[in-house]
This record gives structure tokens, C-alpha cells and sequence, in this order.
């Protein structure tokens, strides 16, 4: 049996459901990440976990025991929020040994527990201040020290670097993921940035209208990306529109170009329309570039993002992306040239609804 | 624009003539007693007067036990409005401001009617029940400016979060309550307990109906029988209004500088 498991929850607020039939099970000190827009469930099952939110139906259990009855205030987890939640009216020591001197600790014990987990976030010098003193990433930093410090059971973070600046989020993330894997500790992450999620998650749940659209590794989410939803959430995703020719042999048509793919496509019959899914970075329309399959087609523009230039390039009726390294020596086609992107079959994924 | 500006400051000037004049007239009055020179003889003879001493000391006494009680019905149900009942919040402002549109007669003729020594609870049977009777009215007249203080205090504060950080800790109700919430909305507390005290203070009608040694009482009984004293009075009460205001000023000010928005 999992650490942490969700049976068949669901969640409804009166006649509007918002949450499905949800299954997951994590195992103790893995990482697990809800992605998915607003509104999709995400911060509800968290909530459901929390035990701030009471569950329509299903089971939640940790280590074999049943959360469905116990308050938030029994079920030992720690949570951070995207607000940070700090107590304005207590210091970093104080709130860092809030959840310590609530479970009545002796003062030594606190005081040295207070001392290690400031020492975990690098804010031992700001023992002192007070919250309104600190900058947002530094908040966040002392919620996660505050959540560490009674030693819960399974970490819930609610969206916590939303409300940081770019630079800050990246580097907070990487903490919070060193940190979790100094102490082992079972994490849930909501967030609706996939490369946040992508980067530091053992696995990524992603979630949309109330379901578990997909569950699995970040490589695996992001190469073979269950449904559509996935498809078009994680990552940058061509959707491309291709007639099947011999679905025994897996054979579709994309304009003018043949192609035969290597997953199966299922249940079609010829002259359906099928949904193919390709990377932007799958394909290459350098000089030998090697792939068993090439598409030709029309350049309509090229946007320059830094360390990549990413080209479009319409081919029947598809609009397909694909990206090229920046070098300084990279000479960008021309809109209006004619192209061929070169990729291997593989690539093409059958994209089910 | 000139022109505008000129209006203005006459307006301003018209104004504090308004509340000037007749405070410093008062004033002025207070320092005539002793014949033909300014004296303090009426504010000494008003501080050595022991029924003046007995009645502040009985309303600063119901003024205290009004904000205590006052914080312990309004903190709790402001919280709870915010945070668990929000479709209940226009009933409970709608009942917060009754005091302001029924009068203080009207209300203290009703409580006569309920807890009279035949009703079936006989607060008027006691001096105890008397004074309890006195408190709740006094909370009752408070209620408006108490809930708002609260309720605007706690406007800037994230309640519904941290009380969900402080129960994930393991926090209780209690510990919520008086460890993250009271002192995080002390601010506004402590305005509604200013503006309970100036009521208390100079309150007439329910202490005079309930028959308590009130300072509200006194003031008016001194003004009937007294020349300059009532004037003294009238100075001492106005200075003790300013002190709160100042007080709350005081208070708004700490909190500006200290953010309590999470």
C-alpha cells in the first residue's frame, strides 16, 4: 500500500462537481506535482488532503489510515501557501516554532528544532525580523521552515512561488526540491507552470475539468502525452490534422506527404481524421538532418526566444512549429522559402481526445 | 483657482469658529469662578467633589468591562462572518447598526420591559443585575462603531489563510483565535474600545432610566444646580474625548507602519 492515498475522490459544491472519481497513490518521500489552468481541481484535492475541504465521496488515507473524519489540526501536515500565510504579528523564530509550541514541545527542543530549520533555509541571521521586513521569496522560504518544523507527515504546497518574481521562482523551486530530498518527506506540489512542475516533480499528475487527465514522470508526460488536454498544455505541441489511409498498417496522409507510423492507431477506419502530436524540437530542416520522415512546406514566420528561434511553417492544412538552436553563425529561413523538416515517425504520437 | 482656494480657507475658518468660539467661551466660563481673576477653583472644586470621583470611577469601571465583553461578542463574530458565513455578513451589519437608528430611550424601555423584577429574568431585582443590564446596554450602543473598527481591521488581514496555516500546524480555535487573529486586529480593537469609552463616558439616557451613579448622570445633575462647575465638566469631557481620538489616531498610525496584510 502507497503513503498517501486518494481513493475515488470527488468533491461537489452543491449541483457543480468539480472533482472526478480521483485516484492517485504516492509513495513516502516522492514528489508529486498537480498541474493543470485554473479552476481544473488541482488546489481542491490539495485542499481535500489538507482537510480543509470536506470530501463528497472516495477516501483519503496516509499510512493506512483513513483522513476522510480527522480536522485539519489532526492529520499532521504541513502546508504553504501562495500568500505565505506568515503570522504578521510574530518574527521568523516565532512563527518558525508556531506548530512546535502548539504541540507543546519543551523550549530546548524548540528552540534547537527553530534553529535547524532556519539553518535549512539559509535565514538564521533573519531570526528576528518580522514578515513585513522580508522580501516575498524570504517569506516563502520561512512558511516552508514553519511547515518543516513539527516534522508532518506528507508537505502540501499550494502554488507557492506564484507570487515571485521569475528568478526568484527558479531558484526557490530548486531549494524546495533539495530540500525535500534532504529530508524525505512526501510533497504534493499545485502548480499551473508546467516547467515548474516539469523540473523538479518524480511525478506529474495533470489535471483537467476535475480528472486526472494523465499520471507519470515528467518525461513521460512530456514525450507521450496521453490526451489532447496534455498534449496541448505541457509544453509547446503541434496539432496536426491527418487523414488515415490503411490503418492496418498505420499509414496516414498529411497533405501530400505519406507517412506510416509506428503506435497503432486504433480504432479508424480509412479516410478518418486523426489527431498526430509533434514536438517543436523533434524535427530539424538542417542540411542532413537524419529522420525517416519529412514534410515540405512554406515558412510563414520565424520569432527569435533567446537561445532558440522558433520557425512555423505551413504544410497542407497544418500549421507545424519547429525550433533551432541560436548560433551566431544560424542563417534563418526566409519567409516564404520552402522547407523540409526531417523527423523519425516515432516522433508522431496519435493524439486520443 | 485663487479664488477657489480663498473659499476654501473661509469655509475652514467659519467652520472651526463654529466649534471654537463656544469651546473657549466654555472654557473661559470654567476659569471665572473666583471673582474678578481666572482661577482653576471650579476644576478643583469638581476634582474634590466625591460623588464626581464615584461616578467617574463607576462608568471608567462599566467603560472597561463594555470593551471587554464588547471585543469577546464582536472579534469572534466578525471572524466567523469573514470567515465561515459571509452571506450572513449583511443580517450582522444590518443588527450592528440598529443602535444607530433606534434611540438609546426606546432601547432602555424595552430592557425594562424584559428583565424587570416581575419579567422572567429579574435583572433590575439586584444592583448586580442592574449593572449587568447597564453593561450590555452600553455594548449594544457601541455595537455599530465596535463591529466596524473589527470588521475593517480584519479586512486587512488574510483570515481565511492563516487560520488554515495556523489549524495545519495544529492550532486549535483558542489558540487561533487569541494568538493569530486578536493581535493581528488589535488595531481596530483597541479604535472600537476608544470610541466605547468616549460613549460610556458620556453616556445619559440608560444610566439615568436604570438609576446607576453614572458620570452621564452627574454631568447633567451638576449643570442643574452648579453655576461654573458644569462647565469645568463639560471641558474635562471634551478633553477626555480628545484623548481618545488621539489615541486612535495613535493606533491607526502604528499600524500603517506596521503591514498587517499577508
Amino acid at each position: 500500500m502507497s503513503f498517501l492515498e486518494l481513493t475515488n475522490v470527488e468533491k461537489s459544491f452543491g449541483s457543480n462537481q468539480v472533482v472526478h472519481d480521483f485516484n492517485m497513490s504516492i509513495e513516502k518521500g516522492e514528489f508529486v506535482s498537480f498541474l493543470g489552468p485554473s479552476g481544473c481541481g488541482k488546489t481542491t484535492v490539495l485542499r481535500m488532503i489538507a482537510g480543509f475541504e470536506s470530501i463528497s465521496g472516495g477516501k483519503i488515507s496516509i499510512a493506512g489510515a483513513d483522513q476522510n473524519n480527522l480536522k485539519p489540526n489532526q492529520r499532521n501536515i504541513g502546508m504553504v501557501f501562495q500568500a505565505y500565510a506568515l503570522f504578521p504579528n510574530m518574527n521568523v523564530s516565532d512563527n518558525v516554532a508556531f506548530g512546535l509550541k502548539v504541540a507543546g514541545k519543551p523550549k530546548p527542543e524548540i528552540e534547537a528544532r527553530v534553529k535547524e530549520m532556519l539553518g535549512l533555509i539559509h535565514l538564521g541571521h533573519l531570526a528576528d525580523r518580522f514578515p513585513y521586513q522580508l522580501s516575498g521569496g524570504q517569506q516563502q522560504r520561512v512558511a516552508l521552515a514553519r511547515a518543516l518544523a513539527p516534522k508532518p507527515r506528507v508537505l502540501l504546497l499550494d502554488e507557492p512561488l506564484s507570487a515571485l518574481d521569475a528568478k526568484i521562482r527558479v531558484s526557490l523551486r530548486e531549494e524546495i526540491r533539495m530540500i525535500q530530498q534532504r529530508l524525505g518527506i512526501t510533497t504534493v506540489f499545485v502548480t499551473h507552470d508546467q516547467e515548474e512542475a516539469l523540473s523538479i516533480s518524480d511525478r506529474i499528475v495533470v489535471m483537467n475539468a476535475g480528472r486526472a487527465d494523465q499520471i507519470g514522470a515528467p518525461s513521460e508526460i512530456y514525450n507521450r502525452p496521453a490526451t489532447r488536454f496534455v498534449a496541448s498544455f505541457v509544453g509547446t505541441l503541434n496539432i496536426i490534422e491527418a487523414k488515415v489511409i490503411d490503418p492496418a498498417a498505420n499509414r496516414i496522409s498529411i497533405g501530400d506527404h505519406g507517412v506510416t507510423l509506428k503506435e497503432p492507431l486504433g480504432a479508424v477506419k480509412a479516410g478518418d481524421t486523426v489527431s498526430l502530436a509533434l514536438r517543436p524540437e523533434a524535427g530539424s530542416i538542417a542540411e542532413g538532418a537524419k529522420g525517416d520522415t519529412a514534410l515540405t512546406g512554406e515558412v510563414i514566420a520565424s520569432n527569435f526566444l533567446g537561445s532558440v528561434i522558433r520557425t512555423r511553417m505551413k504544410v497542407a492544412d497544418s500549421v507545424i512549429s519547429f525550433d533551432m538552436f541560436n548560433s551566431p553563425g544560424l542563417v534563418l529561413p526566409a519567409v516564404g522559402e520552402t522547407v523540409t523538416l526531417r523527423f523519425t515517425a516515432s516522433d508522431l504520437l496519435v493524439i486520443r481526445e | 483657482m485663487k479664488a477657489q482656494r480663498l473659499g476654501a480657507w473661509i469655509a475652514i475658518a467659519i467652520g472651526a469658529v463654529y466649534f471654537v468660539v463656544p469651546l473657549l467661551g466654555t472654557f473661559e466660563f470654567s476659569l471665572r469662578m473666583r471673582r474678578g481673576e481666572y482661577s482653576f477653583d471650579a476644576y478643583q472644586s469638581v476634582f474634590s467633589d466625591l460623588q464626581f470621583r464615584e461616578t467617574f470611577g463607576y462608568s471608567m469601571l462599566m467603560a472597561a468591562l463594555t470593551i471587554v465583553f464588547g471585543m469577546l461578542l464582536v472579534v469572534p463574530t466578525a471572524y466567523w462572518v469573514r470567515l465561515r458565513l459571509p452571506q450572513m455578513r449583511p443580517v450582522v451589519e444590518f443588527i450592528t447598526l440598529l443602535p444607530l437608528v433606534i434611540p438609546a430611550i426606546v432601547i432602555v424601555f424595552g430592557y425594562l420591559r424584559l428583565y424587570n423584577s416581575s419579567s422572567w429574568l429579574p435583572l433590575t431585582n439586584s444592583t448586580n443585575g442592574t449593572n449587568l443590564l447597564l453593561m450590555l446596554s452600553y455594548m449594544t450602543l457601541s455595537l455599530p462603531y465596535m463591529y466596524r473598527a473589527v470588521d475593517t481591521a480584519m479586512r486587512a488581514i488574510d483570515v481565511r489563510t492563516l487560520t488554515e496555516a495556523a489549524e495545519s500546524l495544529g492550532a486549535k480555535w483558542p489558540t487561533i483565535m487569541f494568538r493569530c487573529i486578536f493581535p493581528n486586529v488589535m488595531s481596530g480593537v483597541l479604535s472600537g474600545a476608544f470610541i466605547t469609552f468616549a460613549i460610556v463616558m458620556g453616556e445619559f439616557t440608560m444610566a439615568a432610566l436604570l438609576n446607576r451613579p453614572a458620570f452621564g448622570p452627574y454631568l447633567q445633575l451638576v449643570g442643574a444646580n452648579k453655576a461654573y462647575e458644569p462647565s469645568a465638566l463639560a471641558v474635562i469631557a471634551f478633553a477626555m474625548t480628545w484623548l481618545s481620538m488621539g489615541l486612535i489616531q495613535l493606533v491607526s498610525r502604528f499600524n500603517r507602519a506596521v503591514p498587517a496584510k499577508v
